[in-house]
């Protein structure tokens, strides 16, 4: 038996004082998910169904942890990515995300993709309050801090890129007669009201016509026609790839030369430009915020090589000529960002708070001048875009970078 | 429909669709598995996290589903692809009610069953004089034409469009000391006992009978004097009114209902577990809405990249070793079992 003497007490003494003292020092403080040696991270994404190309998002994001944690985490703690499949299905959604916030414990959850998918889940992370941060989708509605505190966008808003859209218009075409074909729901809805923002009092002068197509319809030729026969001179085309393609063939075959904005959704070379033809494309003025990795103005650039280095090293299978690849890894460099900033309070409050305090942070493969801001009644990370044109065979970028800055 | 006849040596629910005579041993035991399958079922909610609740929710209402599907393919003898469009009937209904005329959450069942018997009953009429897989191919454009009839712009008003509608999870009663997912667990089981017991008394009953008799042999079927495209409609409407319901309570358990949500691929889902549980077994339904909600998660644990093909194996594994479904293998083991014990018995 050890006797307790007067020496021991003393011994030991400091050795408490300094067990009970650390903690108030270095105000350690977790929520559910974050220890001192792990965050849980939880995310959805459709790697089966319709929508599975977005896939490739989900697998650069797990590449990218797999390197902070090769590297040490961030402040000493390794990343549990857990990444589960919805195939876009919104159900499924709702069954993966209560899986991870109740079953799994995840701190938050992060990009979680597509409108429905996010629509289904917004009301229960909100409730809940568990950050549903930086989701992939571009509906105006992610940056509502007012009423659904717990969640935040990351791309431009479309609503953003109407905006820049008019901003452009008022310098290079002050005198513009607008014709717009819109797809007939919130997102075609969301570019309108981004433009007619943007121009202010001059949107009922300049606007000469408005036609809206329905996804049902099997072609948007008749419409095209209307906006012509209106005597439009700038098409602003708001559509999804299938119905773009159709709008260009259908411009040129009817002798229209307008100023052609076409909507970044479409911006695609091969998916839209090609099927519509080249040629007739040319002309083509679209926004872009990230660099394009195949575009050879970025071959000597410092990001341009962070990212292909990163993509060898840990994504090798990843195809480098996706864009989405690009999407992946410059969000996961946002989140990586704000926990870092949140220092030892990982509390889920702490995360929001640091979500929305970013101060001017520039990424490697968004584009040079793009800086990321927010604030506590602005969720929308990323506001600024430059202009590009297409010259028939790749998008040249030109002109400032645009701020299309929008308050839900 | 009319009334259970009950009688010494019933077991037809159960088993009478594969073809077998059990013996008159058989009730009485299917009693005490039903009753202790209840009261598992009762206690899970008290023990279980409320995501496991949540999910066994979602499998009792899948479960409730594919009881429609089965009551128009394993009874009736008609294959239908469309069954998600009722389901997202059922749903909307819900939703729709319950969003915009403030009507109470448990008064909507009624009302999207009864949407969804209508709906059966009229698409039944036309679509019934087709045979087999060409009725499938009626259903399958049904099933195509769902999402986007939701979508569809003059009824945005009502539905939402591509949006969707939320809606709120139904409270618990105030002297349940019991939280939202619990109560809309032990909700949800209520109706599915109700309508299993339900369905039980149908396929018993002269109505059942005609029913299945018409699966077995339209020609003489007609013979004997069954209305065989009164009952065929008849049937089909009692199967969407099932999956309506069902998909009413689905989305009171996820809170929202989409176009998105309704696709083709529910409908090739339920057909799933409709084969996996047993064509034509009621408990077996049970068995169909655990492998369609688990199944597809099972796989994706063992690798989220080659989750389709495992789903794939594991499908054909389970088609393998039980070609007549989870209700047909307990059947058979039941009959080994038996065939053992009196060998035994003998010797």
């Amino acid at each position: 038996m050890t006797r307790i003497t007067r020496r021991t007490i003393l011994a030991t003494a400091p050795a408490f004082l300094a067990m009970t003292s650390l903690p108030a020092l270095a105000a350690k403080k977790y929520d559910t998910g974050a220890t001192d040696t792990e965050i849980k991270i939880g995310h959805t994404n459709p790697y089966s169904g319709p929508a599975s190309a977005y896939g490739v998002i989900g697998k650069t994001e797990a590449a990218f942890f797999k390197m902070i944690n090769e590297q040490g985490g961030i402040n000493g703690r390794k990343i549990e990515f857990i990444s589960y499949d919805d195939a876009y299905s919104p159900p499924k959604t709702v069954e993966q995300v209560r899986k991870l916030v109740e079953s799994d414990g995840v701190f938050l959850l992060f990009n979680t993709l597509g409108t429905p998918t996010n629509t289904a889940i917004h009301k229960y992370c909100n409730q809940k309050k568990v950050p549903q941060l930086f989701v992939a989708t571009g509906a105006t509605k992610w940056g509502d801090p007012k009423n659904f505190p717990w969640t935040m966008g990351w791309q431009p808003n479309y609503q953003s890129e109407g905006q820049i859209y008019a901003q452009y218009l008022m310098k290079e075409h002050p005198n513009a007669k607008i014709g717009i074909l819109y797809q007939n729901d919130d997102y075609g809805k969301d570019y309108v009201k981004g433009l007619k923002d943007g121009l202010g009092d001059k949107a009922k002068s300049m606007i000469v016509s408005e036609v809206p197509y329905e996804t049902t319809d099997p072609t948007v030729d008749s419409q095209v026609v209307t906006i012509k026969a209106a005597g439009a001179d700038v098409f602003y085309n708001v559509t999804t790839p299938k119905f773009a393609a159709q709008a260009i063939k259908k411009a040129v075959d009817i002798g229209w030369k307008p100023v052609h904005l076409l909507n970044s959704v479409s911006t695609s070379i091969g998916g839209v430009l090609q099927p519509a033809g080249l040629e007739a494309s040319k002309g083509a003025v679209s926004t872009f915020y990230l660099k394009d990795p195949v575009d050879p103005t970025w071959k000597d650039d410092a990001g341009l090589k962070e990212w292909t280095a990163f993509m060898d090293k840990y994504y090798p299978e990843g195809d480098k000529t996706n864009g989405f690849t690009v999407t992946g890894y410059s969000v996961v460099q946002t989140l990586v960002h704000v926990l870092k900033q949140c220092g030892d309070e990982l509390t889920r409050e702490n995360v929001m708070k640091q979500a929305a305090s970013i101060k001017d942070l520039t990424l490697p493969m968004l584009l040079p001048g793009i800086k990321i801001n927010t604030s506590p009644t602005d969720f929308f990370p990323i506001k600024q875009q430059q202009m590009a044109r297409f010259d028939g065979k790749s998008w040249e970028l030109f002109g400032p970078i645009y701020t299309g800055a929008v308050h839900a | 429909m009319s009334a259970p006849e009950h009688t010494a040596g019933q077991s037809v629910p159960f088993d009478a669709a594969l073809g077998t005579a059990e013996s008159a041993a058989q009730p009485a035991r299917h009693h005490w598995a039903i009753a202790g399958v209840v009261i598992v079922a009762l206690l899970i909610p008290l023990i279980g996290k409320s995501f496991i609740v949540f999910q066994l929710t979602l499998v009792m209402v899948y479960a409730l589903a594919i009881l429609g599907l089965n009551l128009l393919t394993g009874f009736n003898g008609q294959f239908s692809l469309g069954h998600s469009a009722f389901y997202g009937i059922g749903a909307y209904t819900a939703a729709i009610l319950m969003d915009q005329a403030d009507i109470p959450y448990y008064a909507t069942l009624p009302a999207a069953g009864a949407a969804c018997f209508v709906v059966g009953f009229l698409f039944g009429l036309p679509a019934l004089r087709l045979q087999g897989i060409y009725l499938a191919l009626a259903t399958f454009a049904l099933a195509i034409a769902m999402p986007q009839i939701l979508k569809f712009h003059p009824l945005e008003g009502l539905t939402g469009g591509v949006q969707g509608i939320s809606i709120l999870k139904p409270d618990p009663p105030g002297f349940l000391p019991i939280d939202a997912d619990q109560w809309l667990y032990y909700f949800t089981l209520l109706v599915l006992l109700v309508m299993f017991a339900a369905a039980a008394n149908l396929v018993r009953s002269r109505t059942g009978r005609a029913i299945m008799a018409i699966r077995d042999n339209p020609i003489a079927a007609a013979a004997m004097g069954i209305n065989t495209s009164l009952y065929k409609s008849l049937t089909f409407g009692v199967s969407a009114f099932y999956t309506g319901i069902a998909g009413a309570l689905g989305a009171l358990a996820i809170q929202f209902v989409a176009p998105d949500s309704f696709t083709f691929l529910l409908s090739v889902s339920l057909l799933v577990g409709l084969v996996v549980g047993g064509v034509g077994s009621i408990p077996g339904c049970l068995i169909g809405g655990l492998f369609v909600l688990f199944v597809p998660n099972l796989a994706e644990k063992v690798s989220t990249g080659l989750a389709g093909a495992i789903y794939g194996v594991i499908l054909l594994l389970v088609i393998f070793v039980m070609p007549s479904g989870a209700a047909g293998f307990v059947r058979l083991a039941g009959a080994h079992f038996a065939r053992w014990r009196s060998s035994r018995r003998s010797s």
